[in-house]
């Protein structure tokens, strides 16, 4: 019940949050030079009176307060307005979202079975010659560019023939069965995730190698090993267990820098993800769009923060008697 | 603590040879106008993506020679529908050195284009060292403009406290809640065209300080929190000084120190950002050179199989990347408590 309580607790603080990203974006998008219509004004086929009506829909004649407030209405009821192609801004989210969620998903599994691993390896062998190696291996991952070794595994793509170059999807897709399916799916993820994994394994795994470094530093840890329990006992029973709890807390910001780094792969990809889908609405100054998919990313970023929250005080019980 | 992080930068191979790596790189991009052997906007729209000259000491003959080079001819693959480029053999052009105020350059007539040439016929050599010194100095400007926002920005917040930390807090945790790239390429897009090259590049500094100032104040305000009830704060306090000079000119100082060495450790961030930024097309325009823009043309399948040339931008910003990291491995070494022993 006292978590169920935190847990409301903790959602009801990111309304506020949510209100000032909305209220930033908002201003940087409208303060701008761009002109929201340009797009429409300059389609000899869209008459006047449309024109007057979509200024009307945007309160595009009235004080930027009141645009706002309008612009918030309609995005708390559902409605982000239409693309420039006149496409609902909706729909082509509902449709770009569970790309970017399948994508990181899969980058955030990949990087926890083998950086966790990787990281308490590091700080049982501290300071020798294999914890040298793995901290300069994660170095190069982290200094690589992502949109670089994006282009570079595109490269070995098209010369070996491999792997399929963009897209989620073969052109044949509908026709196949379901395991040729799952398949084809896996076989088109495999260089976007290699790319997003690389890059953000250094990370998590210096995280773990650092966290377990501080643990096994510390008095109750001493006091096992004097009561001659195995090392592996000390380690994986005793140590591990409050290294790991800071880990969840990086969750939420991992989340946060693989949907900005996801941008970058997307696009070099050609994979239809969110990160693509606003760089493209960006390109094409397409307001509407841009305004939605910078909230619905905010939104993600907070959600995760608020699971791996969430995660922390059913792990951590200190946390819990702390915070209610 | 300087001298320490000196100290351990020498003993530590990986960081030595780093420091000599960026030592090198910054050399080369101060001196740009003496080795590159092309200016910055020299292109010959004849010679568009020619690949690297070879250099020849030897002649035909089997005798050593002066250095010299042939020019490429293009010529056009019915076969395989492209442009193929062969060395023209039939006049050579010697390399000429120190003339001009360049280390090398060739004769009349004669192309010498070291790492090959791109679509508009420049030497991609030239402009990877007048890029350098764009892509390589926007990080620490980028740091330049947002130290001082972040320092008092966090230092009024923590001291302040109650409500005013509250709510400015959540105004930058707000914007920490946007994911930055996102912001990074909207800000970007916002920008309106028609700047000139400097305007442009100033405005994509503040824009890279705007994105990061907010994790940096919060780090900052951690540090005043923890200082704000000493007894040299008291001390100031009571003897009456203003709120803004006991945080500015009290507790401050205390945390410049460590703040310095802190931001240095995330210029490869911001070097990576501008390279994706201008990778996009919204960062540094042509025909000015930064090594992302340059690695645009790379977007282009034919160009990164039949050019692979191209690609050398984005080797530069990994080696520049990774010694700016190995050097930030050893700096955290030394200054993280528990690694004094």
């Amino acid at each position: 019940m006292q978590i169920l309580l935190y847990i409301f607790k903790r959602i009801l603080q990111t309304i506020p949050l949510l209100i000032i990203v909305s209220l930033i974006s908002f201003f940087i998008i409208r303060l701008s030079p761009v002109d929201p219509l340009a797009e429409l004004k300059l389609n000899p086929s869209v008459s006047k009176e449309t024109l007057q009506r979509e200024t009307e829909r945007l309160g595009l004649d009235k004080p930027i307060i009141v645009q706002y407030a309008k612009w918030a209405k309609s995005f708390v009821r559902g409605d982000l307005g239409v693309t420039s192609n006149g496409e609902q801004v909706s729909a082509k989210l509902k449709e770009r979202i569970p790309n970017t969620l399948l994508l990181t998903v899969v980058v955030i599994f990949l990087t926890w079975v083998t950086g966790v691993p990787l990281g308490i390896f590091a700080a049982v062998h501290w300071k020798s010659k294999r914890d040298r190696i793995l901290t300069v291996l994660t170095s190069i991952g982290m200094a690589i560019p992502s949109f670089f070794f994006a282009v570079l595994l595109l490269i070995f793509a098209v010369k070996t023939g491999w792997f399929p170059v963009g897209g989620l999807t073969s052109s044949d897709f509908l026709e196949m069965s379901f395991a040729q399916k799952i398949w084809d799916v896996t076989h088109h993820l495999i260089l976007p995730v290699a790319v997003l994994f690389t890059i953000s394994l250094a990370g998590l795994q210096r995280q773990m190698r650092g966290n377990l470094l501080d643990v096994l530093d510390s008095d109750y840890v001493k006091f096992a090993r004097a009561k001659g329990l195995s090392e592996f006992k000390v380690i994986y029973k005793h140590a591990l267990r409050n290294a790991v709890n800071p880990m969840i807390t990086l969750l939420g910001f991992e989340f946060a820098s693989l949907l900005s780094g996801a941008a970058l792969t997307e696009y070099v990809f050609q994979y239809p993800g969110l990160g693509r889908l606003i760089l493209e609405a960006v390109l094409r100054s397409d307001i509407n769009l841009v305004m939605a998919s910078l909230m619905i990313g905010a939104v993600m970023l907070i959600l995760g923060n608020l699971i791996a929250d969430i995660l922390l005080i059913i792990t951590d019980p200190r946390i819990r008697r702390k915070e209610v | 603590m300087f001298k320490e992080i000196y100290i351990q930068l020498i003993k530590d191979k990986f960081a030595k040879i780093a420091l000599i790596v960026l030592g090198v790189i910054y050399a080369a991009l101060l001196f740009a106008d003496f080795l590159a052997p092309y200016s910055k906007d020299f292109s010959d729209r004849t010679m568009s993506y020619v690949p690297p000259s070879k250099i020849y000491t030897i002649d035909e003959n089997g005798r050593l020679s002066m250095p010299y080079t042939y020019n490429y001819i293009r010529e056009f693959d019915a076969e395989n529908l492209r442009i193929t480029c062969r060395p023209d053999r039939s006049k050579k052009f010697y390399l000429k050195f120190f003339s001009h105020g360049h280390l090398v350059s060739v004769e009349n007539g004669g192309r010498l284009f070291l790492l090959g040439s791109d679509i508009n016929g420049r030497d991609v050599f030239s402009r990877l060292l007048f890029g350098g010194r764009i892509s390589m100095t926007i990080g620490f400007l980028a740091l330049l403009v947002l130290f001082p926002i972040g320092l008092l920005y966090g230092g009024i917040s923590g001291y302040l406290g109650g409500k005013t930390d509250i709510v400015m807090m959540r105004f930058a945790e707000a914007v920490m809640s946007v994911p930055s790239f996102y912001l990074l390429i909207i800000l970007a897009s916002i920008l309106p065209a028609g700047m000139t090259s400097v305007q442009r590049f100033m405005l994509i500094v503040i824009i890279l300080a705007l994105i990061g100032w907010a994790g940096f104040a919060r780090v900052v305000r951690g540090m005043v929190l923890s200082v704000k009830n000493q007894e040299f704060v008291q001390a100031a306090k009571s003897i009456g000084a203003s709120r803004l000079r006991i945080i500015t000119k009290h507790i401050l100082p205390q945390t410049t120190s460590f703040v310095i060495v802190a931001m240095t450790l995330s210029v490869p961030s911001y070097i990576l950002s501008e390279s994706g930024l201008s990778f996009l097309g919204l960062g540094i325009q042509q025909p000015d050179a930064s090594w992302g823009n340059m690695l645009k043309e790379a977007q282009e399948y034919t160009n990164i199989i039949y050019r692979p040339w191209l690609l050398t931008p984005g080797f530069l910003i990994f080696i520049a990347v990774l010694s700016f990291n190995l050097i930030g491995d050893t700096i955290r070494d030394v200054l993280d408590p528990k690694n004094r022993d």
